[in-house]
């Protein structure tokens, strides 16, 4: 049988996540493939960050399967995860930098403790120099998490996501709670991220131009800087848009099959774009 | 019917679970060493202070209460046995235990309750790190060994308290109160007064982590699990006293 063109990183075949008998994931199946960019967008609570953890096997499914590279972690031990992980980058929402590190050792860390990455101890410095001056911030090192601004910790947090240079990369509201500006500054770096290593991105937002940035801009790595994709077509075919509502995944399509929706609370989201 | 004993039962539950997983971690591999010596320095060596004065004057009071009851039988000269008996069988370990529990039940739990409710736990477990192993068992490992070297330095300093009162208040000699000491120890004595500490710090320990760990609603939460881990701990402090001493009192019953 022939392989196919884009193989499957992330699947979800029916699955439910209760916490204290409530479903926080009810019944959500999707697939995504190398190289896709996924926007999850949903209001607070639908959902979206308990669906991130699942994928990351930090929140159990009560039934249905995950599949991560092909491989059901759904019943796997915390051991066994470490691997799987390992393959995982992951923004979460207020950064959760380790308070009691310096931002080097915050970044260093997935390099020094994940088994499978085996990084050896020379390297490790150059590596998470490198990362630091991906999200420019090179001048940090030092510091601690407290003495950055929530802008700079969310970009620090994205050098330690990306450091391992994981094939999959999950961020947990990167704009929430941050300026317009700062906002932008982040999304570029996402879209960097993903079109310098080619990772395949999922990106839960309720912010509607986030997820626009993410389908119609791309990083040029000649300017530094991003602009619109002119392929011919208006979207990038690559990205697919999902929406949540209280754990049900209720829509899961293109960016026009989105803006042509005519459910109340998919419109919601559409309206809100700039 | 019995709804009111499910939360109870699970938590127990899940403290027995998370106790297995933090001594099963003793013996695996990878160990972090330096945050066993980190936990060392700011559990035993951070206490120094606190249980060197409580046990002083908790030795002191001992010895001057002891002395009036000892009066009325004309057995003064007895103060010393008295203090050591009490010292290192009771107060010392309980004493020390209550004032490590208050301090360091607490840190743990905020400390652990706040990296919680920042989703750093979840980061650790992402990256790559089993949190219990990178977080409890060093505590577990690092109490275990402080808190009966914090006894015995709080016995001996207790001991010296009661010293001062005898020589300066009773008008003891120095020789007859220490030889009184000396000769009211038995090995029961230092069983018990060093089994007692040992089983304190796990419960001091742990109690610490559970309930970091189950912290949950942002800092309202940290600040309700730091309180839930003192009172826990020193209840069980005493409950687990109590059962040591029972057993110590039952086993000496038989030897005699």
């Amino acid at each position: 049988m022939p392989e196919p063109a884009h193989p499957s990183v992330l699947r979800f075949e029916r699955v439910t996540v209760s916490f204290d008998a409530e479903a926080a994931l009810s019944d959500v199946s999707f697939e995504a493939f190398e190289g896709e960019s996924r926007v999850i967008l949903g209001a607070a609570g639908s959902g979206k960050t308990v669906l991130l953890k699942t994928a990351m096997g930090l929140a159990q499914p009560e039934s249905g399967k995950v599949f991560v590279f092909d491989r059901d972690i759904s019943k796997m031990r915390e051991r066994e995860l470490f691997q799987v992980r390992s393959k995982i980058g992951m923004l979460f929402q207020e950064s959760a930098l380790f308070d009691s590190l310096t931002i080097e050792e915050n970044v260093a860390y997935p390099l020094l403790n994940q088994a499978s990455i085996q990084c050896p101890a020379a390297d490790v410095h150059p590596r998470v120099q490198q990362a630091l001056e991906f999200v420019e911030l090179g001048g940090t090192l030092d510091k601690f998490p407290s003495e950055l601004s929530g802008g700079m910790r969310r970009r620090a947090a994205i050098a330690r996501a990306v450091v391992t240079e994981p094939p999959l990369l999950l961020y947990d509201s990167p704009t929430a709670g941050l300026d317009p500006i700062t906002a932008h500054t982040i999304m570029a770096l996402l879209i960097k991220e993903r079109d310098v290593s080619q990772t395949t991105t999922l990106v839960v937002t309720h912010r509607y131009q986030d997820g626009n940035l993410i389908a119609n801009f791309r990083y040029n790595s000649e300017q530094g800087s991003l602009e619109p994709v002119r392929n011919g077509t208006r979207r990038n075919p690559r990205t697919t848009f999902m929406v949540l509502k209280e754990g049900r995944l209720i829509f899961e399509g293109s960016q026009d099959q989105l803006e042509a929706s005519q459910d109340t609370y998919i419109s919601k989201f559409v309206k809100q774009r700039v | 019917m019995l709804d009111f004993l499910k939360e109870p039962v699970q938590a127990a539950q899940e403290f027995f679970l998370l106790t297995g997983r933090a001594v099963r971690n003793i013996f695996r591999s990878p160990h972090y060493w330096d945050d066993v010596a980190i936990q060392m320095d700011s559990i035993g060596v951070g206490s120094l202070p606190v249980v060197v004065l409580t046990g002083f004057f908790g030795g002191s009071i001992m010895a001057l209460q002891m002395s009036r009851a000892l009066a009325a039988y004309g057995s003064v000269g007895k103060t010393g046995m008295i203090v050591s008996l009490t010292l290192v069988r009771e107060f010392g370990p309980v004493l020390t235990g209550i004032m490590v529990a208050g301090r360091n039940s607490s840190g743990i739990a905020s400390e652990l309750g706040s990296m919680k409710v920042t989703e750093q736990i979840d980061a650790m477990r992402a990256l790559g790190t089993d949190p219990v192993q990178k977080l409890v068992t060093p505590r577990l490992m690092a109490t275990s060994v402080m808190l009966p070297l914090l006894t015995i330095i709080s016995d001996f300093v207790g001991m010296f308290g009661g010293y001062l009162i005898a020589v300066f208040l009773l008008n003891l000699t120095g020789r007859q109160y220490w030889a009184s000491v000396w000769r009211a120890l038995e090995w029961n004595d230092i069983v018990q007064g060093l089994l007692k500490p040992l089983v304190f710090a796990i419960i001091i320990s742990l109690i610490g982590c559970y309930y970091g760990l189950r912290t949950s609603g942002g800092t309202q939460g940290v600040g309700r699990s730091t309180t839930q881990a003192v009172v826990a701990a020193t209840v069980l402090i005493f409950v687990m006293d109590f059962l040591i001493t029972k057993v110590f009192v039952w086993w000496a019953g038989i030897q005699s």
